[in-house]
This record gives structure tokens, C-alpha cells and sequence, in this order.
């Protein structure tokens, strides 16, 4: 399909499936919805010929033809048996979301702080009608991207958390995002995180595919953090090379409030990952950090803005991409100070290491300063591999396949070190190295090598 | 133990090295002495197998083998170390990782076990009181942030952890205080035996006070120009490099 009958298709979907929406839907969710609807109609889907979509590779993922579907699709095993994380010593709520539906039979989340809430987002916009209509599509609704207005349009579940403030969450919440069934599906997925005054959280979110199909996701997390909360962000794709995915975070942190975000694209066979970040309140910081892994014909592109909006507000993002053989990469970091913004300090870094002369990746840095005393500062660089200290390690002996891989390893590791959950950070660093080798690296018991080479 | 014959090597189509000829045997020391562009480093790295370098006539055979045929880590397996004159500074790789994996794949290619993180544990602290190593330079990042005399000093304590047969020091003086020379020059001493050699390279006598020569070499435009024992390098401090270019 080309983008003009993609954009008629989805028009016309949503109009089909509108009065049953509306039939199941509060009022708040539908108009939601409603406004979504419109600004997609205005706006368009955004391809190459959009500067902020130049580099997602669009085309091709429109190319395919996809089913969208309300109905709810029964796992026919018991998914909890299906996923078992093997992160050792690492002791989570497990949630499992079944092609972006909240799955029925979710084991009972035992023994964590008392109310904090943890349930679909179909649950939530009833049962948590005003916590939920407070925040929720509160930042999607001020941006323009039209992926994020399908997904509001579309998306009819999710993960909903609240947390109380003054509680610090004693365990990290995992989400688990297994898609799976026959058919090439459009999967919309969205969760809202809110993390109350003085309240901390650590969240993972990993995408998960059981099937072999060619699947398109969009994702959205929300996340809203209030005075001096603290929020640990983790997602982890680990997708087969068939799959598209379109993942939107969006931050609102308010005073004092913090983020340490990871978005670690490990496989995948289109990725897209935007992330909005609104410093809303003075004294807030935004850790962003991200890593990607890219061979074959894989494709990875970062799209992040990150708006400064009172004084005194700090952001740090790292990002670091190794590309191989003919994966493409594209990195866009616009930093926004608004004017009033003083005292802000926004330090982006943007590097990235070419094993291959047909890997390729661009990056584009974009600052927008509009106060005058401000600390901001930014740095790209694409390279390859350090010949000097290639030769070094095999002087000693380490043979060139292994001395490269721990270059490729020391390139991303000091973004693993800043992970604060010790089992995780050795978990990500496994499955880095497991994927650096080419091996097998998944994240549990996948019954269908997706993975390995074709 | 290694046998060097009338070797040339070139690099970006300039020739350094204008016929080498050189003979070490087990147990034996040798310096090679020589002013600045003589062909010293080269050398040095030829015998690395650091892979700009040309070889374009001669030969070199190490323990009955072509080194020449032989790839870098292959060499450094076979028992060649190459103290760095310049370090290289590996950020993300920490000293304990990178010499647990040399080690083992020194012992994967003799025929051993990997070694158990205890038993490293061991020797490496073993190993860098033999060098004075200072122990927090392990946790740290290769040569990260390391001072000129520390990254020498790490230099010989990987040769210490990896114990070559052929061990070639370039300029390991160099940048060295009085007392850092001398606690490098020990680590050396402790570590040699009858059975391993040793190559300094070095623009000056002070080091060879320390690690006595049986035979110094000069260096000049790519070739040996002057053999001698240690007495040589004597007269070469006194009379200078201008007298062998006469």
C-alpha cells in the first residue's frame, strides 16, 4: 500500500469502529479519541517527506498491509508459562499484555505497597475515573505527531499505574508486551504511568513477539511525575526483523522530579523511537539514555525533544548506536529552552561506531535557546572502531573477533552503568554481548528462532 | 630463539627498515640504541605483527616458526610481548576484565582450562605487588586516566601476568622519574630467566643501568650499524649519536 490509501484505510477503520468505541468507552476516552481523529485527518500520515519521519523508513513499513482488530484475541496457552524471565536475581511484578491487551488472567500482584494501583487502562478509565482523566493524553494531545494521534485513536488498552505519593515501590514492575497469533496485526498498546509527589517507581517495559508475522506496533507510555517522584525507565526491544515499531514515551516531570530513562533497541527490524520530555517544573532532571544494535538491513531511528519549561531544570542524553553490515541509523535530539527557562542545563551526546562502509547513520542535533543564561552543549560523533586499540588487545593475545566485541561492549557499557538495578544492568550487559556475537539473544523461552539468521 | 635476516619493511610506500640482521638466543638481553627515526619503534611493531608495516624482503623465524605467518595474537600467544611505548587508553574495558581474558586465551591456546575467578584473583594481586601496581588501577578502565609512569608501569604487569618468552620493551624509560625507572626496571629483573629474552629499546644508557644488556645494537637509517656488549652503549652516551653517523 502507498501512504495515501494507508491514511484512507485507517479513516475508514476508525469510522467503522467508532459506535461500538463509543458503546464501551466513558465519555472522556471517546472525545479523546474524537480529537485524535481530527488532527490525523488534518495532518496526515507523516513519510520521508516529513523532516521528523525522513529517516523511519515509512515505506516500507506502509508497504504492508496489516489487521487491526477490536475483538480481543484469546491466547490459547496459559501466558504466564509461556513467559518466564530469566533475570536472575532480579525480583519483579510480572504484567503481561497480550497484543496490547491487559491480560485476563495476570497473576495477582502480591505483597506490593499498599495503594498503588496496577490495572488495565479499560479498567482504569471507569474504576480510576478521576486520577485517570487528570492525566490521561494530557501530553500526547499537545503534540503533532499523527502516530501518536492513531495510537489515541486506536488504542483501546493497556497498563495502567498509579503510585501514591510518599511510596516508594519496594519491587520493580515488569510489563511484558507479548504479541502473538497468525496474521500480520496493527497492534496499538498504551500505558500510563503516574508517579506521585515524592514517590519512586522502576518500571521495565519488554517487547516480546511469539509469532512469525509481520507485526506493526504503535506504542505510547505516558508518564507523569509529580514533585520530587523519581522514576526508573527501562525498555528493552528485542523484536524478530520483520517487525515495525513506532514507540512513543512521553515525560511531564514537575518540580524536583526525576527520570533515569534507558531505551535499549537491541533487534528489531524497523524501529522508531520518539520520546518527548517536558521539564515542567523547576529543579527537574531527565536522564536519557539509549543504545542501539543494528546489522543486517535493520533500521533504527531516534527521534527526541526535549522542552526546558521552568528554571533550573537539567537534562543529560547519551545515546549510543553500533551499526553493522547494512543497517541504517538516524539520530534527531531538539532541545527546547523557553524563554524563562534560566539556570537550564541541557548536555546532549549523540555517538555511534559504522563496522561496516554500507552502515550508515546521520545525526542531528537541534537547539533552540530562547534564555539567555543557560548551560547547553551537544556532541555527535560516527566512527569506527579504534585501530590503536584493536592492536593493543591482540598484542595480548585476545584474537580480533573478541578483542572487537569488547570494544563494541566498552562502547555502550558506561550507558549500562548507569542503571541502578545491579540484575538488570547484568541481564542488559548478557543479552548485549549474546547479540553482539550474533548469538541467540532472547529474552525468554521463544519457541520460534526468529532471531537466528535467515 | 629468534632469528631476524636481512629484513625490509615499508610503510605507506617509505622504507624504515633497510635490512635488519639480528640473532637472540634463550636467556639472552639486547638493546637496540639509536637517534630518533632510526627504525627502532618499527622494528618493535614488525615484530608485533602490527599490520601497516610492508614487509618487503627478509625474513624472521621465532622458535623454528615464520613469524611472519603468524597474526598478532597469534604472536602474543606464541610468547612475543610488546611493551607499548605509548599505551593505549581503552575507556568501558576495565584491567581486570581485559587481563582475565588474555590470560585465558593464553591458556585456551596452551591447552588449559580457563583459570577460576579465585585463582585470577590471586595471581593478578600477586603480579602487581611484583611491579608495585598500585591495586586500585585494576578496577579502573584500560590505561584510563593512568599517568605516563602508571601506564608503564601497567605495561609490565601485564608482561608479568603473561610471562613471554620474548619480551620487546619499546622506550619503557621514557617519561619515567628516577624512582618510577627503577621500580620498572626490578619488575623486568624479577621476571627474567634463563629461559625468556629481552629487547630494550631506548635512546639512553640510564635504563640499561638497571637492566643489564649482553649485547647493545645501534640503530641507524634502518639498519644495524654497530654491535657490541654493554660497554657500547657506554661510549655511545658519551661520544653521541653523531659519531655512528660519521
Amino acid at each position: 500500500m502507498d501512504i495515501e490509501t494507508s491514511y484512507k484505510k485507517y479513516i475508514r477503520l476508525f469510522e467503522e469502529i467508532s459506535s461500538k468505541l463509543k458503546n464501551e468507552d466513558s465519555e472522556f476516552v471517546f472525545n479523546t479519541r474524537m480529537a485524535a481523529f481530527k488532527k490525523f485527518k488534518d495532518a496526515g500520515l507523516p513519510d520521508h517527506n516529513h523532516e521528523n519521519y525522513k529517516y523511519a523508513g515509512i515505506a516500507e513499513i506502509l508497504s504492508e498491509d496489516y489487521e487491526f482488530s477490536l475483538e480481543s484475541r484469546q491466547a490459547l496457552v496459559d501466558l504466564n508459562q509461556f513467559f518466564e524471565c530469566e533475570v536472575k536475581d532480579l525480583d519483579t511484578h510480572v504484567i503481561l499484555l497480550s497484543n496490547g491487551e491487559y491480560y485476563q488472567n495476570n497473576k495477582p500482584i502480591e505483597g506490593i505497597n499498599e495503594n498503588v494501583i496496577i490495572c488495565s487502562l479499560k479498567e482504569a478509565k471507569f474504576k480510576h475515573k478521576e486520577i485517570f482523566e487528570k492525566y490521561y493524553n494530557k501530553t500526547v494531545s499537545e503534540s503533532n505527531d499523527s502516530y501518536a494521534a492513531l495510537n489515541a485513536m486506536f488504542a483501546n488498552d493497556g497498563l495502567f499505574i498509579y503510585i501514591p505519593d510518599n511510596t516508594k515501590v519496594n519491587k520493580t514492575i515488569q510489563l511484558v508486551n507479548l504479541t502473538h497469533g497468525f496474521g500480520n496485526k496493527n497492534v496499538f498498546k498504551r500505558n500510563l504511568v503516574v508517579v506521585g509527589k515524592n514517590a519512586e517507581l522502576s518500571l521495565i517495559i519488554c517487547d516480546h513477539t511469539l509469532n512469525n508475522s509481520k507485526n506493526f506496533t504503535i506504542d505510547i507510555t505516558e508518564s507523569y511525575i509529580e514533585e520530587n517522584g523519581y522514576l526508573q525507565y527501562h525498555t528493552l526491544q528485542n523484536e524478530p526483523n520483520k517487525s515495525s515499531v513506532i514507540n512513543n514515551l512521553f515525560i511531564q516531570l514537575e518540580r524536583y522530579a526525576r527520570i533515569n530513562s534507558f531505551v535499549l533497541s537491541l533487534h528489531g527490524g524497523i524501529i522508531r523511537n520518539n520520546l518527548y520530555a517536558k521539564l515542567s517544573g523547576e529543579n527537574s532532571e531527565a536522564n536519557l539514555y539509549g543504545v542501539n544494535l543494528t546489522d543486517r538491513k535493520q533500521r533504527i531511528d531516534n527521534f527526541t525533544i526535549i522542552d526546558h519549561i521552568s528554571p533550573n531544570s537539567t537534562s543529560n542524553e547519551l545515546y549510543k548506536g553500533i551499526l553493522d553490515e547494512e543497517a541504517k541509523g538516524s539520530f534527531a535530539g531538539r532541545i527546547i529552552v523557553r524563554p524563562g527557562a534560566q539556570k537550564t542545563n541541557a548536555y546532549q551526546t549523540n555517538k555511534n561506531i559504522c563496522l561496516t562502509p554500507e552502515a550508515k547513520m546521520r545525526t542531528k542535533p537541534q537547539l533552540e535557546i530562547y534564555a539567555d543564561d543557560v548551560k547547553c552543549s551537544h556532541g555527535a560523533t560516527v566512527g569506527q572502531l579504534d585501530e590503536d586499540a584493536l592492536f593493543y588487545l591482540r598484542q595480548r593475545g585476545i584474537d580480533y573477533k573478541e578483542a572487537r566485541l569488547l570494544l563494541m561492549f566498552a562502547f555502550v557499557n558506561d550507558i549500562l552503568l548507569k542503571m541502578e538495578i545491579e540484575p538488570l544492568r547484568n541481564r542488559v550487559a548478557s543479552l548485549i554481548n549474546a547479540r553482539l556475537r550474533g548469538e541467540f539473544s532472547d529474552c525468554s523461552h521463544c519457541l520460534l528462532n526468529c532471531h537466528t539468521r535467515e | 630463539m629468534l632469528s631476524i635476516k636481512d629484513l625490509h619493511a615499508e610503510i605507506n610506500g617509505k622504507e624504515i627498515l633497510k635490512g635488519i640482521n639480528l640473532e637472540i638466543k634463550s636467556g639472552e638481553v639486547h638493546a637496540i640504541m639509536g637517534p630518533n627515526g632510526s627504525g627502532k619503534s618499527t622494528l618493535a611493531s614488525v615484530l608485533a605483527g602490527k599490520e601497516e608495516y610492508e614487509i618487503t624482503k627478509g625474513e624472521i623465524i621465532y622458535m623454528e616458526k615464520n613469524l611472519l605467518d603468524l597474526s598478532v595474537e597469534e604472536r602474543a600467544k606464541e610468547g612475543i610481548f610488546l611493551s607499548f611505548q605509548y599505551p593505549v587508553e581503552i575507556p568501558g574495558v576495565s584491567m581486570i576484565n581485559f587481563m582475565k581474558t588474555a590470560v585465558n586465551e593464553h591458556r585456551k591456546y596452551q591447552g588449559l582450562p580457563p583459570i577460576s575467578s579465585a585463582e585470577f584473583l590471586k595471581y593478578m594481586r600477586e603480579m602487581k605487588d611484583l611491579v608495585e601496581l598500585k591495586s586500585d588501577l585494576a578496577n579502573r578502565s584500560v590505561n584510563q586516566g593512568f599517568s605516563g609512569g602508571e601506564k608503564k608501569r601497567n605495561e609490565i604487569f601485564q608482561m608479568a601476568m603473561l610471562k613471554p618468552k620474548l619480551a620487546i620493551l619499546d622506550e619503557t624509560d621514557s617519561g619515567l622519574d628516577i624512582d618510577a625507572l627503577r621500580i620498572v626496571a626490578n619488575g623486568v629483573n624479577k621476571l627474567k630467566t634463563n629461559e625468556n629474552s629481552i629487547i630494550v629499546i631506548t635512546h639512553y644508557q640510564r635504563l640499561l643501568d638497571y637492566i643489564v644488556p649482553d649485547f647493545v645494537h645501534i640503530l641507524f637509517d634502518g639498519k644495524i650499524v654497530k654491535s657490541g656488549t654493554k660497554e657500547l652503549a657506554l661510549e655511545l652516551e658519551q661520544k653521541g649519536y653523531n659519531w655512528i653517523k660519521e
